[in-house]
């Protein structure tokens, strides 16, 4: 059975949910009201698909204006990240559109991006309509889900998608691939987009 | 609610002749217990932050006008006169230096009524009865004006009294640098104007805010202490004299370096002055409100030193090696750190040492978060008095399930976190081997020590500090200390003594002080300052026989109650 390292990084708005997402997916834990990361903090998962076993490296971020600076460091040298808004907020989902413009100006070339509309369980809340979050995603090749730290939705599965639209390339050291070399192939998985794998139909 | 209850009671400094009397042991010159020539962290004063100048250390390269050294000395008496008519034994107030303006008495004497003709729609904090019962009041706000925080209530709603506050400081801006009184009604407001600080102690408070209605009647303190770009406000009607008040702001003060650092924090204010500061301070309430908490209840803040969890020096010393072998690049300060915030160790570069008022901000970092209980964080942490213009970045984690300790890693540089987190990873191995996890979790189930342990009947509850090594050793709190109102009464006994000893126009050397509930003894030397609590009948001589007994004793214990040597990188 192969291993791959992903490091991976959460970044969003403060209060969308982010260490939620990554406790759940660590630990399969939720608690509610997580107070706000300092900083940020780091852990890390195994998940084995396909008979390869990708170690995750996460970086969860935290939300607030102050630590906005600090994001390259964590984003750079990331083989992917998820952004991650609350659906219940508007402003949470512009403030991801700036996270990925940047991303994608300063992130690495072949970075694979993830957006999760998190907290799809408070459906009488929403502010975000999936169709308008599916379509930004679409526009800008990124995997799209809608999440629940709180019920579990879609937090494996989000996961599992990000193995699965990993260049090929990554199986190298991390180094190469950070470096800037030229990627001529990537490889987008059909089953990864947007569309169909929202929460609610 | 909670009034402190403390009848004025007499106070007796002891006389000069009793002095003599009471020698202090051959012990006490021989050096003091826990004294150590180590220089883990930097021996701190009390009040040092107030008494001295250190606000060149804020303020580098800002001219300091033609305020002269003179005038500040100056002020600083001023200052500790105030104070004196503020302790709870005396009520006498010293004649005002200057009046300024007795027109605002006019309007006091509607100030009870207040509240009823106040206009309905106004939904200012201030009315609102629970707010303003709070004992004290912290409030922060930019030179513009602009609320940045409040310790209660929400400061959406602080809009006003913010302004009058900052109306108030820039009208003694505009006047000369010399300190200013004024009078209104039977009430006093005391401006200390010291650039680039202002300070404004209001007594007596209605004062204040009566001109707008706000405030009940009740001898309320306002203190004042402006780093620009920012301004700090506190309102207390507890018993704290105001250079307790004063430290207090200069700590919230050093909270906000801490996580702004003063250059981006004066930067910011250069470019806008009107910037709403909450904006880079959401998520960090937290250690304000935390820190301010912890303020009013613990004393290594009051005694600016640190309380070091007991541990047998054997094991300290394996802690410390353990530590000191795990090496990383540009690693300044490692530091564990036990519940309650009780020291285990600081291993640190040679050449640098802690002060204790950036150790206690760590402290209160980890104190005021659970969000580090579940995983390794990295975060960026400006230590004020180490540099209070850059970041150390800090790579945190709890060394057992339990969370019982925590270990910080301070390093300067911020791509090294995998390097610490693989010597963080090092350092946990060691100490399992060596059972010292086991060692600090025993120590911290155990609490510190019982004061019967000592053998000194009537001895109920005692602090000492040792100078200079900056770190203190208290006993537990026991009956009739275990009830919350009774442990806060006692820090307001301690914070009383601590002010009277340490009070600048009056120094004392040792203070008796008879109360109906206990007796208290404080006592400096150039070596320690010991704060002791006897029972209500202990006479002078039984009181300093008790204290020459309890010198031995730490004395015999030092090297579990302090650290005496520690290890560098």
């Amino acid at each position: 059975m192969s291993m791959r390292e992903i490091k991976l990084c959460l970044l969003g708005d403060s209060g969308v949910g982010k260490s939620s997402l990554v406790v759940r997916f660590v630990t399969d834990t939720f608690t509610a009201n997580l107070e706000s990361t300092i900083g940020a903090s780091f852990m890390s998962k195994t998940l084995v698909v396909n008979d390869t076993s990708y170690k995750f490296q996460i970086w969860d971020t935290a939300g607030q204006e102050k630590y906005r600076g600090l994001a390259p460091m964590y984003y750079r040298g990331a083989a992917a990240a998820i952004v991650v808004y609350d659906i219940t907020r508007e402003g949470s989902f512009q403030t991801l559109k700036d996270w990925i413009r940047e991303l994608k100006q300063y992130g690495a070339d072949n970075i694979v991006l993830a957006i999760a509309g998190n907290k799809c369980d408070m459906e009488d809340l929403r502010e975000v309509s999936t169709r308008m979050a599916s379509d930004y995603a679409e526009e800008n090749n990124a995997i799209f889900l809608e999440t629940s730290a709180k019920t579990a939705h879609n937090v494996a599965q989000m996961f599992t998608l990000i193995t699965q639209r990993l260049p090929s390339e990554s199986l190298l050291p991390q180094g190469l691939t950070d470096s800037g070399s030229i990627q001529l192939q990537k490889r987008v998985s059909a089953s990864a987009s947007g569309k169909k794998s929202c929460c609610k139909q | 609610m909670a009034a402190l209850t403390e009848p004025t009671l007499p106070v007796q400094p002891l006389p000069p002749n009793d002095l003599e009397e009471v020698t202090p042991d051959d012990l006490v010159e021989e050096g003091a217990p826990g004294a150590s020539e180590d220089h883990m962290l930097i021996a701190a004063e009390s009040y040092e932050d107030i008494n001295v100048a250190i606000d060149e250390q804020y303020h580098r390269g800002k001219d300091e006008k033609d305020k002269t050294k003179n005038e500040i000395e100056q002020s600083a008496r001023e200052l500790s006169i105030d104070d004196r008519s503020t302790t709870p034994s005396d009520e006498g107030r010293e004649t005002p230096k200057e009046e300024v303006s007795s027109a605002e008495g006019k309007d006091r004497s509607n100030s009870m009524l207040g509240n009823r003709d106040r206009p309905q729609h106004v939904e200012e904090e201030c009315y609102s009865p629970e707010w303003r019962q709070r004992q004290k009041h912290v409030f922060i706000l930019s030179e513009a004006g602009k609320p940045i925080y409040t310790r209660h209530g929400n400061e959406d709603k602080l809009v006003t009294t913010m302004g009058v506050m900052q109306a108030l400081v820039s009208f003694v801006q505009d006047n000369d640098d010399n300190i200013r009184f004024m009078i209104a009604g039977s009430h006093k407001f005391v401006f200390l104007n010291r650039p680039p600080v202002i300070l404004v102690c209001v007594s007596h408070s209605v004062c204040f805010f009566c001109f707008h209605r706000f405030m009940i009647a009740g001898s309320h303190k306002f203190v004042f202490l402006n780093r620009p770009p920012v301004i700090l406000v506190c309102v207390s009607h507890s018993a704290e004299s105001t250079q307790q008040l004063l430290l207090h702001l200069t700590y919230v003060y050093n909270q906000i370096i801490s996580v702004l650092t003063f250059s981006q924090l004066s930067k910011i204010f250069e470019k806008k002055s009107n910037y709403d500061l909450r904006r880079l301070l959401t998520g960090t309430e937290k250690f304000l409100d935390n820190l301010i908490n912890l303020m009013d209840r613990d004393a290594m803040f009051l005694l600016s030193a640190v309380r070091c969890l007991p541990l047998a020096s054997s094991v300290r010393d394996i802690i410390g090696q353990s530590i000191a072998q795990c090496k990383a690049k540009d690693l300044v300060f490692a530091i564990l750190v036990g519940r309650d915030n009780q020291l285990v160790t600081v291993v640190r570069m040679k050449e640098h040492s802690l002060h204790p008022a950036d150790l206690h901000l760590v402290f209160n970092l980890v104190d005021a978060s659970t969000s580090f209980q579940s995983a390794e964080s990295w975060t960026p942490i400006c230590l004020p008095k180490f540099n209070s213009n850059g970041y150390l970045h800090a790579h945190l984690s709890y060394l057992d399930e339990e969370c019982s300790a925590c270990l910080l890693l301070l390093s300067a540089d911020r791509d090294v976190f995998f390097e610490l987190s693989e010597a963080r990873q090092k350092i946990v191995t060691r100490l399992n081997k060596y059972n010292c996890l086991q060692a600090i979790r025993e120590s911290l189930a155990k609490g510190s020590y019982k004061v019967a342990q000592i053998g000194i009947p009537d001895l109920r509850h005692f602090m000492y500090k040792s100078k200079s090594t900056a770190q203190y050793t208290s006993s537990e709190l026991e009956a009739p200390y275990t009830e919350e109102g009774e442990r806060h009464r006692l820090f307001g006994m301690y914070q009383y003594l601590h002010h009277r000893v340490h009070n600048s126009a009056r120094p004392l050397k040792i203070l008796f002080h008879v109360g109906s509930k206990e007796t208290m003894l404080g006592w400096i030397t150039s070596g320690f300052e010991l704060y002791a609590t006897f029972g209500p009948l202990v006479t002078k001589p039984a009181a300093i026989n008790a204290i020459n007994k309890l010198l031995r004793w730490i004395k015999k214990e030092e090297d579990r109650l302090f650290i005496l040597n520690s290890y560098t990188y």
